[in-house]
């Protein structure tokens, strides 16, 4: 009826009229699948002894997503889904370029790992609080913000995940957890807020929302358009996100108190999707101020170190050591954002994927130690090596890892990341992050040696029979393997992480992507 | 609550109440109205019914937990994308169909399911939390 009375148009200046192919559907297929197995979930409240079930296969189905989303990506280049078939920049483009597909596989692995950990770590009242559901909505903002070529449809995934975050990590609603959320929620709202903010200003600036006609009309707009300003607030809010020195305080506050799976997950995503907002925002939407910016942006990225590195070595407690640890390695990203080109925006993307599957590595790992020693003290955590030597075995390699010795993934990022800075002569900021990586190395061992190797005096064998859950040993065990084999074999990935670096530095394949006809 | 002619008079209020959020539901295609007002109006009549005559009532009569219906709603939106895969077009393009029954032609399309799944978010959702204050603050 509707369709019959309407009067001839030329719907082909409006909508795309070509028919779709199936593979690109790859890039709204994640945040969709997701979105549909939490909401199967939610429904399924009285069978939680189904929900592990369901959403590890579900996570493991969005591995494989992922992984044909990057082949894809890899073979054919930057691809382009508007919803709702209208053309953009009006409707809102999902648009997946190289780096958008590395963070999006990388996250789904750690998300994977999480999922598999938590069938020994949570339990019944976790279930029916509904961790599941609230790990796969999770999935679906941080698919949904690595996958988006729209700004403000990366504010909207932000919230998707904060919301989520906000539930898993009241999960058990203890009095140290709501402390710990209370923190973590308000300097989370005040950055989301920021980021609004910075998105309506920039809205009223360029008249478009779309990233790849942000990324068009940068330059034109130089000379009228407060871009300065709009960076940034940007690196601001985005900082925030990531906890970069001066606003980072949140993160050691917060991390420790959630279930360790949560810990976990929010150290290997969430810090990650602040990171890769800001590398698609400051390289690639906004370059040029990125350039101006870039030497406060060294010096927040060498304070960030130093704090993370400092703050791990004054802990005492295995989680509150691993969150400052985390920040160290924001800190050595944003050194990487700092100097810029494809040697620093390579270092920094391989960075994050790095730090993103072994931070979460890290956490699995002093979950079990706490399962198999009692407690996250360090003053009571004693001879474990003794006792489980292959556990012991995975978490040095992981100690390896995290200070960036080889043979192990940490260790490329690094000498990328201090290979650019010495080429642009930054020597100050490559002293940065040889140092904190010499104090995360003795930050790591004097755990090691305290935790692990120290003899387990009288009366603090009683939990000497603890065995560790074969749920909890898979996924350390998968991450420490990737992590191992990233480092011995790192080839295939620095090649693919170029030209990521590449293609974020020169969009014109994520611009033609979306506009396929050129300038409309 | 005590008053007796609030308790007489609200299960009739509820059911208008739920009757007139339906038709906001359908009217919103075009007009104001929608998935999302239409969900606020029938959480309101659950609430009113729930001061009433007590929430083990309300819970009784809407058979399923909200947000067992909140997930429904959401697993319905996100089906109403996913349709256009069969159509070979971009997710959450709206599709329509023509069905005629009893001689009356229905547009059904996509883009009503989703918004009929914003009502059930809505509903599930904003229903859980009203419920659960007011089993808390009746005490």
């Amino acid at each position: 009826m509707a369709a019959s009375t309407s009067p001839p148009a030329d719907l082909s200046a409006a909508l795309v009229l070509d028919p779709v192919a199936s593979a690109e559907w790859l890039v709204i297929l994640p945040v969709a699948w997701c979105l549909a197995i939490g909401a199967l979930l939610v429904m399924l409240r009285r069978k939680i002894d189904w929900h592990p079930y369901i959403a590890v296969l579900g996570l493991a189905g969005l591995v494989l997503i992922d992984v044909f989303l990057l082949r894809h990506v890899l073979a054919s280049g930057p691809l382009t889904m508007v919803m709702g078939r209208w053309l953009p920049p009006f409707g809102i483009a999902f648009t997946v370029d190289l780096s958008g597909a590395l963070f999006a596989l990388a996250a789904s692995v750690v998300a994977l790992a999480g999922g598999i950990y938590s069938l020994a770590d949570i339990n019944d009242s976790g279930r029916r609080y509904g961790f599941y559901p609230f790990l796969m909505l999770l999935m679906a903002g941080v698919s949904g913000a690595f996958l988006t070529g729209d700004i403000f449809n990366l504010y909207v995934w932000f919230e998707v995940l904060l919301i989520s975050s906000f539930g898993l990590i009241v999960l058990g609603s203890e009095r140290e957890q709501i402390d710990g959320a209370v923190k973590y929620g308000f300097l989370n709202l005040i950055a989301t807020t920021l980021f609004l903010i910075t998105t309506g200003y920039l809205y009223a600036s360029f008249g478009t929302l779309n990233m790849a006609d942000i990324a068009r009309k940068a330059e034109g707009l130089a000379g009228t358009a407060p871009l300065m300003t709009l960076t940034a607030l940007f690196v601001l809010a985005f900082g925030m996100k990531a906890a970069a020195f001066p606003v980072n305080f949140w993160l050691p506050a917060s991390y420790h108190t959630p279930r360790v799976v949560v810990s976990a997950l929010f150290a290997g995503l969430l810090t990650k999707v602040g990171i890769y907002a800001l590398i698609r925002v400051t390289v690639m939407l906004l370059p040029l101020q990125r350039e101006e910016l870039s030497f406060v942006i060294a010096l927040v990225a060498a304070l960030t170190m130093l704090v993370g590195a400092f703050g791990a070595l004054a802990q005492s407690d295995f989680r509150r050591m691993l969150g400052y640890l985390v920040v160290a390695g924001i800190g050595s990203i944003l050194a990487g954002i700092a100097v810029g080109g494809p040697g620093g925006i390579g270092g920094a993307i391989f960075y994050a994927l790095h730090s993103m599957l072994v931070m979460t590595a890290l956490y699995f790992a002093s979950g079990i130690a706490a399962r198999l020693g009692g407690s996250f003290s360090l003053s009571s955590l004693a001879g474990l090596y003794r006792r489980h030597a292959g556990f012991a075995a995975l978490t040095l390699m992981l100690a390896f890892a995290v200070s960036g010795l080889p043979p192990f993934s940490g260790f490329w990022p690094k000498v990328m990341l201090v290979k650019a800075a010495l080429d642009i002569g930054a020597w100050w900021l490559a002293g940065a992050l040889l140092l904190t990586g010499f104090l995360t190395t003795v930050v790591t061992g004097r755990f090691f040696l305290l935790a692990y190797w120290r003899d387990a005096g009288a009366g603090e064998g009683a939990t000497a029979s603890a065995t560790i859950s074969p749920a909890a040993l898979l996924p350390l065990t998968a991450l420490t393997v990737l992590a191992l084999a990233i480092g011995l074999y790192p080839e295939p990935l620095l090649a693919t992480i170029q030209t990521a670096a590449t293609g974020l530095a020169e969009p014109s394949a994520y611009l033609n992507s979306v506009f396929p006809g050129g300038a409309p | 609550m005590k008053s007796v002619i609030f308790r007489a008079v609200a299960p009739f209020l509820a059911s208008l109440m739920v009757l007139f959020s339906i038709f906001v539901l359908l009217r919103g295609h075009n007009e104001p109205g929608g998935g999302f007002i239409g969900g606020l109006i029938a959480v309101s009549a659950l609430a009113i019914y729930g001061i009433a005559c007590g929430v083990e009532t309300v819970r009784r009569a809407i058979y399923f937990h909200p947000m067992a219906i909140a997930g429904a709603g959401l697993f319905a939106s996100a089906v109403a994308g996913l349709i256009s895969i069969a159509a070979r077009v971009p997710f959450m393009t709206g599709l329509w169909i023509y069905p005629s029954v009893l001689g009356v032609e229905i547009p059904l399309s996509t883009v009503m399911l989703f918004d009929c799944g914003v009502y059930l978010v809505v509903v599930g959702a904003i229903s859980s939390v009203a419920l659960s204050l007011e089993e808390r603050g009746g005490e």
